[in-house]
């Protein structure tokens, strides 16, 4: 069987953990790899400096569907400087598969993504917004995301 | 007016102009002669025949990691090159190398013989009038870009229009973008259908904007479409402006006949004609390359040289600043032999029947796959762009390759076509002389496997 696809990463592609529209974003990026057509925005709802909600939109191959489900997955509840702060390795070893040089963007696309989501809500490093939260929302509570489209949904 | 795209009664692709295809080998009888022997058990009742074709392509007997032979389908990409082109560069590495035009010495002039004798057989191989009228590059890129800033720089100016299509390689779309830029001039665009063929009576429409040059493709790298040049050339000569073809994937696939087409500049690459990368031309009419200012300047295209001014070289070294890759277009000259002796009408007329057999087999076998391009295989090289629904083309590509099938996947330097037909992304399947069959059906099994897989 090939390393690539093993059952938990194509499980992640065809039923991502938090795809979707994210209610009350204050940071959010589109990040593309223009050469294969991956394509995500992703989302984050920052309080009191840490990321108290995540979302994803998009698409793109197995490879950065995958490694955005499960990113979203592992910097929920972490503070934004952590986030801020993660390695290419660390989202690789999330992945737990061999990524080919030639994968390599696909794989670290939502990462480059959400660092630069970050970094666009004019976040130093070492200093997050504080005391904010969208009205109606406390902080770390959690949005269901949306469905994902129906014709991704495998056959 | 409308203007079919149809080949002629003698089979030949459209706007070709070319005679029959043994005959693309009649106008290079000398090379024909020299290696009509060889070329016998290639050929059998008038047909190629891939399989003794193949075993001339090294790499075509590799395997990779895991055992699986080479399925080998990204040739609209690059070529894989026969035995006889890797001999030509080796002999010159290993007996004659020496700089081009300056010793005088024996294997100085061996090598300028041999580099001056490949430009002969390129200008036989697309009926240039006149090897002068070729300029070695180092690709099709290298070539437009030539047009684009020694033709364009001076003849381009405020207001004028260039006309290109939707369906060009970035090579042909991004020089003239910048040339516009910088001349404050306008681009305008002939228009595909959704099956990707050209939209000729808007064609006729642009040509009113009296544009000073049209410059389009003579096959789609994504679509396979052929359009049809000849006809495309007439009507822009009539509207007063001149033509450049980008037959990057029309050289190595189907009969070229410069001289029939009638066009101002062509331009291909040699390594997607089983020629060595590095290697390409430029044809040019005698006269506009004359009257072009040098591109790049430096040795080799001057006569004289003084502190504060020089004397140019004639054409076609005017246009040669520095020391060519001279191995790679003598390996270029010994690709033009290969083809022209296989006979470019045979050529074209195997990759069609691999074609229709490919369109027939992926259907029926994939019935889920998604084609685009024009389904008339009159109409279309060896190129098969698609997609599985629901499935990426990195992760088909990256499926197929573990069963040893190569095929290229993304947006194939075509990005505005992409956009326009609403694709992300495509996979591409393209085929080349050595293609057979079985690799159509390793690709559909391959298929199923993607489909098999994703589907868990």
């Amino acid at each position: 069987m090939d390393d690539l696809y093993r059952d938990y990463i194509l499980e992640h592609y065809r039923r991502p953990h938090n795809f979707g529209v994210l209610e009350h974003a204050n940071a959010s990026h589109e990040g593309a790899n223009p050469l294969c057509g991956d394509r995500i925005t992703l989302q984050l709802r920052l309080i009191d400096g840490r990321i108290a909600g995540v979302g994803f939109t998009g698409r793109g191959c197995a490879i950065s569907q995958a490694s955005a489900s499960l990113l979203t997955d592992e910097i929920k509840g972490k503070s934004v400087t952590d986030a801020a702060a993660m390695k290419a390795q660390e989202v690789l070893d999330l992945m737990g598969i061999a990524i080919s040089p030639a994968r390599l963007k696909c794989a670290l696309l939502s990462l480059e993504t959400m660092q630069l989501a970050i970094a666009e809500a004019g976040v130093p490093a070492g200093q997050a917004p504080t005391g904010w939260a969208p009205p109606g929302v406390k902080a770390g509570e959690t949005i269901p995301a949306a469905a994902r489209p129906a014709e991704s949904e495998p056959a | 007016m409308t203007i079919t795209a149809r080949s002629d009664a003698s089979g030949n692709p459209p706007g070709t102009g070319a005679p029959e295809g043994g005959s693309t080998a009649g106008a290079a009888p000398e090379a024909a002669a020299a290696t009509a022997a060889a070329a016998d058990h290639r050929i059998r009742d008038g047909r190629l025949v891939p399989e003794v074709i193949r075993a001339e392509f090294p790499i075509l007997g590799t395997a990779n990691a895991a055992g699986r032979p080479l399925v080998y389908l990204d040739s609209a990409s690059t070529s894989q090159k026969p035995q006889a082109v890797i001999d030509a560069m080796d002999t010159y590495y290993r007996e004659y190398n020496a700089n081009v035009h300056r010793g005088i010495y024996e294997i100085g002039e061996r090598a300028t013989a041999a580099y001056e004798a490949a430009r002969g057989k390129v200008a036989r191989f697309i009926n240039a009038p006149d090897a002068h009228e070729i300029v070695f590059t180092r690709n099709a890129t290298e070539a437009i870009n030539l047009v684009a800033y020694a033709w364009g720089r001076r003849n381009i100016g405020r207001g004028d229009v260039i006309v290109l299509t939707e369906m060009e390689h970035h090579a042909n779309l991004v020089p003239w973008q910048l040339l516009v830029q910088e001349k404050d001039a306008d681009l305008e665009f002939i228009p595909i259908t959704d099956d990707g063929v050209l939209r000729l009576e808007v064609f006729e429409v642009l040509l009113r904007l009296k544009p000073k040059l049209v410059a389009f493709t003579h096959v789609s790298n994504t679509l396979g479409t052929i359009n049809p040049v000849a006809e495309m050339t007439r009507l822009a000569h009539e509207a007063g402006a001149l033509v450049l073809v980008d037959g990057a994937q029309a050289v190595p696939h189907v009969p070229v006949d410069v001289a029939a087409i009638g066009a101002d500049f062509y331009v291909f690459s040699g390594h997607k004609m089983l020629g060595p990368t590095g290697s390409g031309a430029l044809w040019g009419r005698r006269d506009l390359l004359e009257a072009m200012p040098p591109f790049l300047s430096g040795g080799e295209m001057i006569r004289e040289v003084h502190l504060r001014r020089s004397d140019f070289n004639e054409i076609p070294w005017k246009f040669e600043a520095g020391t060519p890759d001279i191995a790679a277009e003598i390996g270029l000259g010994v690709a033009a032999d290969y083809l022209a002796a296989l006979g470019m009408g045979r050529v074209r007329e195997h990759e069609r029947e691999l074609l229709e057999y490919a369109l027939d087999v992926l259907q029926r076998e994939v019935p889920s796959i998604e084609l685009y391009g024009p389904m008339d295989p009159e109409l279309r090289g060896g190129v098969i762009p698609f997609n599985l629904p629901g499935i990426h083309p990195h992760d088909v590509a990256q499926v197929l390759d573990r069963s040893g099938v190569a095929v290229r996947a993304g947006h194939h330097c075509t990005m505005p076509l992409h956009e326009r037909l609403d694709l992300a992304a495509t996979a591409r399947a393209s085929f080349n002389v050595y293609s057979t069959r079985e690799d159509i059906d390793a690709l559909a099994s391959g298929l199923k496997e993607v489909e098999r897989l994703f589907a868990g």
